[in-house]
């Protein structure tokens, strides 16, 4: 029992990243239409700014502010940046594209994706980079006999202000109302007088901004970072989405922690190797028999 | 002159129903390997070709149907690899193997596209993708111990019927690939004005008008998806026999991802086109070489850059710049 | 007056009908389809009849394109059943529906519009040939013998409906009453006993709409029988023989066209809404 909640807290530990990765995919796919293949590129790219910040100058950054600051601000830092290349990334990438059609989308997503992946090795190396421990607080802790590690901890409850915080603004807000009115129609959301601008501006910055720090956090709960793992936990989030239900902010946080949940269940109950096929299996399935997702709802279509 | 013009200039010949074009392309490329006596250059002319082949055999499913299959390549790693393992287990000839790659690979797309073929665009686009990594992992992960793991498997004969006719060096493989890819452009370009062609079509303009036109929407797409995968097969047994190895990186993501994009770049649905997209993306890792570091940056960009300033591709089906707005916004969109 | 002028074709179609035996080649049964929380057709019974011209009208939002959406198969009914020439239609898809000889129109026309005139009508020939893809590749005698038969049958078509000098052009690229006329063509080249046509003289101007009621006419010659839903009252009374309503899913009146025209629950059901498509 006590192996299995310690199993469980892992995966709601990578539940919590697939949430934050898979929020950003469901809000630019709920406004724009689009699957951002580029977003898990974002994410990697967070991480490797991270990783900079805190890491290189010999962990300046830490020694300079302690380790707390130091989280704080390399935080603060990756999720400006991430906002900006992500504005900068639809700016540049997709929106001269809208009006080609969704086919030259696709497309441009995927050379979007694969120019800043490269663009990320190109800069930081094609070999893993590790965080040094000078700059994770390493403590693990015995909390009624379960060993959890505080940056787990740190990484759950972050995660969960983040998210709900993000909850508010879209379910409780006039934003969000409009947020989640262009998701739903965005032409006549802009005929409703919703400026449409303002909404991408928010999507593209608010979500690569998550996955950016969904990034540092991987990189130090996992020490060690790779250029191509965006492509990894992308497609990973990308089935928390579909599993929760695209375009739906509750869906991606509720089927990114589902997803850690069963990958931590597949691979301890069935087999450890065909942990990331059982992902896809899942996605396969959630498609084939509620492509909706589990609190998404079907949009008939008109004949 | 530059490359556009000279490419325009092509354009218009064959548009003006010239027909002298095409026996002078077939001269050319006979006796290509006669007059470049180097084997490097001759092995790319042969990568040309099974690009052409991969090419086209998801311009059927991308092209003329207008379905994201964005994992393409896991049907050539379906065909390569029965045909390697049935060689090197049971000693089968690889020409033998072709047929049966090719429809090893279709009775698979057949199973798996089944339950998926009704989603629309976008998502199909994200399972078909699955379903190639899911293809790839297997591969790697070796189940039973048959397919070799990441390294494959190798030792795979080269293509023989009896003692005298026997591929065994570049030039051989240069026409054996070549004269697959005239049969197989023959054959699509009767499919392409044919009944079942013009039914493709309508069900990439429009769905539910084509259903409600008598087509039976879920078998054509079905129809193209395994004929699509049978001659990605058949590029996949080639491969194998070529290269005698078969690992599973030949087949990722990044190679289905090339596959969209000559099929995009060349022009959706235009044969002329493939040729010219697959020339594009075989030749390019060739022309960088020298960045070898930048290149994918620049590939990236340049699908990008392609994207925005020429969507429908360097030699459209010439029916007409197809305006992929209308196509693929209804692919997608609720409102039809 | 225009009126007397569709008195008179009127008059004519009357007189082809009387006396005559009357099938029913489509009969709805209480048919019902619910949407969500709404139903979207309340039980609707409603019978067309062979070598006829029947019109199916109401408000915006009264259910008949769902109705016939139902009967081509688009939607599957929640309740009641459709008969087509005594078969119950139930399960059938699109497809096996046009096979049977109903073909249809669109509200919204839909086109194939990358396709050429002449490439959108001989698909309409599509449920009327079986070659497949092995004679294609093969191009066997069968499969060109059947290409030309194809291709001549959409010629015809196409004459008939007064486009062929645009069989060559995109569908997308010809004016907006021709595309309708396209779409009519596409439909006839399946040669379907029952022609169902929704709006057809959508965004025609008067002489069009003309045009529409005479070709209409002339397709009865061919043993066609024809369901309309049609918000142009000119082209309902002048061509009905038979005229059903529809208001919020219900049947709220049906007969002759006068006698439809006249009645109190129709003017209320249109005026009520204050429907500006009623241009009398």
């Amino acid at each position: 029992m006590k192996v299995f909640l310690e199993q469980l807290l892992n995966g709601l530990t990578t539940g919590s990243f697939y949430a934050l990765i898979a929020l950003g995919y469901s809000m630019v796919y709920g406004v724009m239409k689009l699957i951002n293949f580029a977003h898990g590129d974002l994410f990697t790219l967070g991480s490797y700014l991270g990783y900079t910040i805190l890491v290189l100058g010999t962990a300046y950054t830490t020694s300079y502010l302690g380790l707390w600051g130091g989280m704080v601000v390399t935080m603060l830092i990756v999720a400006t940046c991430l906002a900006l290349v992500g504005t900068l990334l639809e700016r540049i990438a997709y929106r001269p594209i809208y009006s080609s059609g969704r086919l030259p989308l696709v497309v441009s997503a995927l050379g979007a994706s694969i120019f800043l992946e490269n663009s990320i090795m190109v800069i930081w190396g094609a070999r893993p980079q590790a965080y040094i421990s000078e700059v994770i607080p390493a403590k693990i802790l015995n909390i009624a006999g379960l060993r959890i590690s505080i940056i787990q901890i740190i990484i759950l409850i972050l995660s969960f202000i983040l998210m709900s915080i993000l909850y508010y603004v879209v379910q409780k807000t006039t934003f969000g109302a409009a947020i989640r009115a262009c998701a739903i129609d965005r032409n006549t959301a802009a005929l409703m007088g919703i400026n449409i601008g303002t909404i991408i501006f928010f999507v593209f910055a608010v979500g690569p901004a998550l996955g950016g720090m969904a990034g540092v956090l991987v990189g130090m709960y996992y020490r060690k970072i790779t250029f191509i793992m965006g492509w990894n936990y992308g497609l990973k989030a990308f089935t928390a989405t579909i599993l929760g239900g695209i375009g739906n902010i509750p869906g991606a946080m509720l089927g990114g922690l589902l997803l850690g949940v069963l990958e931590m269940l597949g691979s301890v109950y069935i087999s450890t190797a065909f942990k990331d096929v059982f992902v896809f299996l899942i996605l396969i399935l959630v498609l084939i028999f509620r492509p909706t997702g589990i609190l998404g709802e079907k949009v008939a279509e008109k004949v | 002159m530059t490359t556009r013009d000279i490419i325009n200039n092509i354009k218009q010949t064959v548009k003006t129903k010239q027909k002298w074009p095409i026996p002078v392309i077939i001269t050319l490329f006979v006796f290509f390997p006669i007059l470049i006596n180097n084997s490097y250059i001759i092995d790319v002319a042969f990568f040309l070709g099974f690009y052409t082949l991969l090419g086209l055999s998801l311009n059927i499913v991308l092209g003329e149907v207008g379905l994201f299959d964005l994992g393409h390549m896991g049907f050539a790693a379906i065909g390569a690899y029965v045909t390697a393992i049935l060689n090197t287990s049971f000693g089968i000839s690889v020409v033998i193997l072709l047929p049966v790659s090719a429809i090893a690979a279709g009775a698979f797309a057949y199973l798996v596209c089944s339950p998926v073929i009704h989603l629309r665009g976008d998502y199909l686009c994200i399972v078909t993708l699955g379903m190639g990594e899911i293809i790839r992992l297997t591969l790697v992960l070796n189940p039973f111990g048959i397919t070799g793991g990441p390294n494959g498997v190798f030792g795979i004969d080269f293509p023989s019927i009896g003692t005298l006719f026997v591929v065994d060096n570049s030039i051989k493989f240069y026409y054996f690939i070549w004269i697959i890819v005239g049969f197989v452009v023959l054959a699509l370009v009767r499919l392409q004005s044919s009944r079942i062609g013009r039914a493709w079509n309508c069900i990439r303009e429009d769905e539910i008008a084509a259903e409600s036109t008598g087509i039976d929407v879920r078998s054509y797409k079905l129809l193209a998806f395994v004929i699509g995968a049978a001659l990605a097969g058949v590029a996949g047994n080639v491969y194998a026999t070529k290269l005698m190895i078969v690992s599973p990186e030949s087949f990722d993501f990044m190679e289905s991802c090339l596959l969209f994009c000559i099929v995009l770049i060349g022009g959706m649905g235009s044969i002329p086109g493939i040729i010219i997209g697959a020339a594009a993306i075989s030749l390019f890792p060739e022309i960088f070489r020298t960045f070898a570091q930048y290149r994918m940056l620049i590939f990236g960009a340049a699908m990008v850059l392609m994207m925005i300033f020429r969507p429908e591709g360097i030699w459209p089906r010439k029916r007409g710049a197809i305006e992929l707005k209308s196509i693929m916004t209804k692919a997608g969109t609720e409102n039809g | 007056m225009a009126k007397e002028k569709n008195v008179e074709i009127k008059n004519n179609n009357i007189d082809i009908s009387i006396g005559k035996e009357e099938k029913t080649v489509l009969h709805a049964e209480n048919l019902t389809k619910i949407f969500g929380g709404l139903t979207a057709v309340n039980k609707i019974n409603m019978k067309v009849k062979q070598g006829q011209i029947s019109s199916l009208i109401g408000p915006n939002g009264a259910g008949k394109t769902t109705v016939f959406n139902v009967v081509t198969g688009i939607y599957k009914a929640d309740g009641g059943r459709v008969l087509f020439k005594g078969e119950d239609l139930a399960g059938n898809k699109p497809h096996q529906i046009i096979k049977k000889g109903i073909a249809r129109t669109f509200q919204n026309i839909r086109l194939f519009s990358n396709m050429t005139c002449l490439e959108n009508v001989m698909a309409g020939q599509h449920c009327r040939s079986q070659q497949g893809t092995w004679s294609a590749v093969l191009q066997t005698a069968g499969y060109k013998h059947e290409e030309s038969v194809i291709r001549k049958n959409a010629e015809n078509r196409l004459k008939q409906v007064g486009l062929w000098r645009f069989r060559d052009e995109l569908a997308k690229n010809i004016a907006y009453g021709n595309q309708r006329m396209l779409e009519i063509g596409r439909a006839l080249a399946s040669n379907p006993d029952l022609l169902i046509l929704d709006e057809p003289s959508s965004g025609l101007n008067d002489k069009e709409s003309e045009d529409l009621i005479i070709f209409l006419n002339s397709l009865l010659k061919e043993n066609l029988t024809i369901l309309l839903i049609e918000h142009d009252m000119n082209v309902v009374m002048g061509i009905s023989h038979w005229v059903t309503v529809m208001d919020e899913g219900k049947k709220i009146a049906e007969g002759l066209p006068e006698a439809v025209y006249s009645d109190p629950q129709v003017i209320e059901a249109y005026l009520g809404k204050e429907d500006e498509e009623e241009e009398y």
